[in-house]
């Protein structure tokens, strides 16, 4: 029942040329900052020789790639994640799927799952420009798989939370908006804390990518964008439940 | 308010705009959680067992809940796998939903590029597509052409035949062409419940509409042989409800020629549903309610 919704989910989202246009985008943006890190890394290769523990081609392009990727969803998942429940509500078809013998949760769970698969098809896409690289040179695997980890639970992150914004209102702009703004805050809550003990780094979205980027899959962080996506899953069932109940 | 149908039964959900008919729907349809009471889809408990009472029941809300971008035979697929519809049976029932609602034509168009009328056809596919034991239907027939409302209405009728079916509407002459019985609801409460086979012998023309040029009393009318109630129109028109063996038209002709009454106009008038209705949903003439 939950692929049947993710699968719904997915075609909605490829049936309109919203789909085909973000991939599009996204692909030229990301290919030119890799091209130009590319490039820089080319220009600096005579330098680095001299180092005796040079950084190595994953480290100088892929991980600043995945770093870029990360803020591009960041700008790309409320687009993405305004319609799933908040258009439906506009257009009255959320009846369909409620008077349907399925559960709230796996109505929020087949939605989130359609979501966090396209998220997924634009970090595979952003891998195999990595895997290109093996044209010309040796990839370190385990940090480009670090970071399409990183980068996947980072997108289901911000999927969860835009799906839970989505079902609070009836209206996908201001739920885009509010992701937005709600994702920027949680983005960058830690900079005002020099203090690296601060429980402000907790919270912060960024601070727990970042083990990632530097190829170290640390259960702490892991368990950060677990519990993060779990919780507002939750949140979002819970709010469906409650339009049942409101009278 | 209590409800109960069987198969093979249409019932028809009238009443004013807020009187609870929408209402009523999305808490059979587990729409809506009703604060008291119970409510059972063929013995199954909807609150208990939510997913096993709306496997059985398919519904069309008021607005059909239609994604535009699909076209008909995806959507009515979606629909149908979500009612747990097995994948190996889909195909056919989504081909037979679609002969059923007269669709066949149209399995590949998009559904927003449709007109009304068959979007609302696929409203009513959808609700049909998993064969369900219950179907509910929130004015189906609202915004479409006089052919597109006869249409649906025999279809809501051969629907009789394999589901029972809950049907709203504010259109009185529906109720009485497609259902077998009627619930008038008022401010939430069932005001009149009865089927239309006795409605239809209410309706025997047990009043007369008269009008007087130089009319008597009420008291002189209602002392004729006969008249059981004087209801006045206006200041020379009057309704009089009369017995059913004895119809005091030729005494009150006879009465008006003696005493030079004028009488202009005497006609025998039908209760209809729409009486019934107007009466029993106007609260000040609720405790004069008829049957």
């Amino acid at each position: 029942m939950i692929f049947t919704i993710a699968g719904k989910e997915l075609r909605a989202l490829f049936n309109a040329p919203l789909a085909w246009v973000v991939l599009a985008v996204l692909q030229v943006i990301l290919a030119w900052i890799f091209l130009v890190s590319l490039d820089r890394y080319i220009g600096l290769q005579p330098q680095l020789v001299q180092y005796p523990n040079p950084p190595g081609v994953t480290e100088f392009i892929v991980a600043p790639l995945f770093g870029s990727g990360a803020v591009v969803l960041l700008m790309l998942v409320p687009l993405l994640s305004m319609r799933l429940i908040a258009e439906e509500r506009r257009n009255q078809t959320l009846t369909l799927l409620i008077s349907a013998p399925v559960s709230m949760t796996e109505i929020v769970l087949g939605k989130f799952l359609g979501l966090v698969l396209f998220l997924f098809a634009v970090v595979a896409l952003m891998g195999v420009m990595a895997l290109s690289l093996l044209a010309g040179g040796k990839l370190d695997f385990g940090l480009l798989a670090a970071n399409v980890i990183g980068l996947t639970l980072l997108g289901g992150a911000f999927a969860a939370i835009g799906l839970y914004i989505s079902a609070l209102t009836a209206n996908p702009v201001i739920a885009a908006v509010a992701t937005l703004a709600s994702l920027l805050v949680l983005w960058i809550v830690n900079m005002g804390a020099p203090d690296p003990g601060s429980p402000l780094h907790l919270i912060s979205l960024m601070k727990h990518y970042e083990s990632f980027a530097k190829g170290v899959i640390d259960t702490g962080d892991l368990a950060y964008y677990v519990l993060l996506i779990a919780l507002f899953l939750l949140l979002a069932a819970r709010r469906l439940d409650r339009d049942r109940l409101a009278s | 308010m209590s409800l109960t149908l069987a198969r093979g039964e249409v019932l028809g959900l009238l009443g004013p705009n807020g009187a609870g008919k929408t209402t009523t729907m999305q808490m059979i349809t587990g729409n809506l959680a009703p604060s008291a009471g119970e409510i059972q889809i063929c013995g199954i408990d909807l609150l208990d067992h939510p997913t096993r009472a709306k496997a059985r029941i398919g519904y069309l809300p008021e607005t059909p809940p239609l994604y535009r971008d699909l076209t008909v035979e995806e959507f009515l697929r979606l629909a149908a796998r979500l009612h747990r519809v097995p994948k190996s049976r889909v195909a056919q029932a989504v081909a037979q939903a679609q002969r059923r609602c007269g669709l066949s034509d149209m399995t590949a168009r998009r559904i927003g590029a449709l007109s009304k009328g068959y979007q609302q056809r696929v409203g009513i596919a959808q609700a049909i597509v998993h064969e369900p034991d219950l179907v509910v239907l929130d004015e189906p027939t609202v915004g479409l052409d006089p052919n597109q409302i006869r249409e649906i209405r025999t279809l809501i009728r051969e629907l009789a035949d394999h589901h029972a079916v809950i049907l709203s509407t504010h259109i009185l002459p529906e109720v009485e062409t497609v259902c077998d019985r009627v619930q008038i609801l008022h401010q939430g409460q069932v005001v009149y419940t009865d089927s239309i086979a006795a409605l239809k012998q209410y309706r025997g023309g047990h009043a007369l509409t008269i009008a007087l040029r130089r009319p008597p009393s009420a008291e002189t009318l209602q002392a004729l042989p006969g008249v059981r109630s004087v209801e006045a129109l206006s200041e020379q028109r009057f309704r009089l409800l009369h017995e059913a063996d004895t119809n005091p038209a030729e005494t009150l002709v006879q009465r008006s020629v003696e005493h030079d009454w004028g009488l202009v106009e005497l006609t025998p008038a039908e209760t209809t549903l729409e009486e019934v209705f107007v009466h029993l949903t106007q609260s000040d003439a609720m405790e004069q309610a008829a049957p």
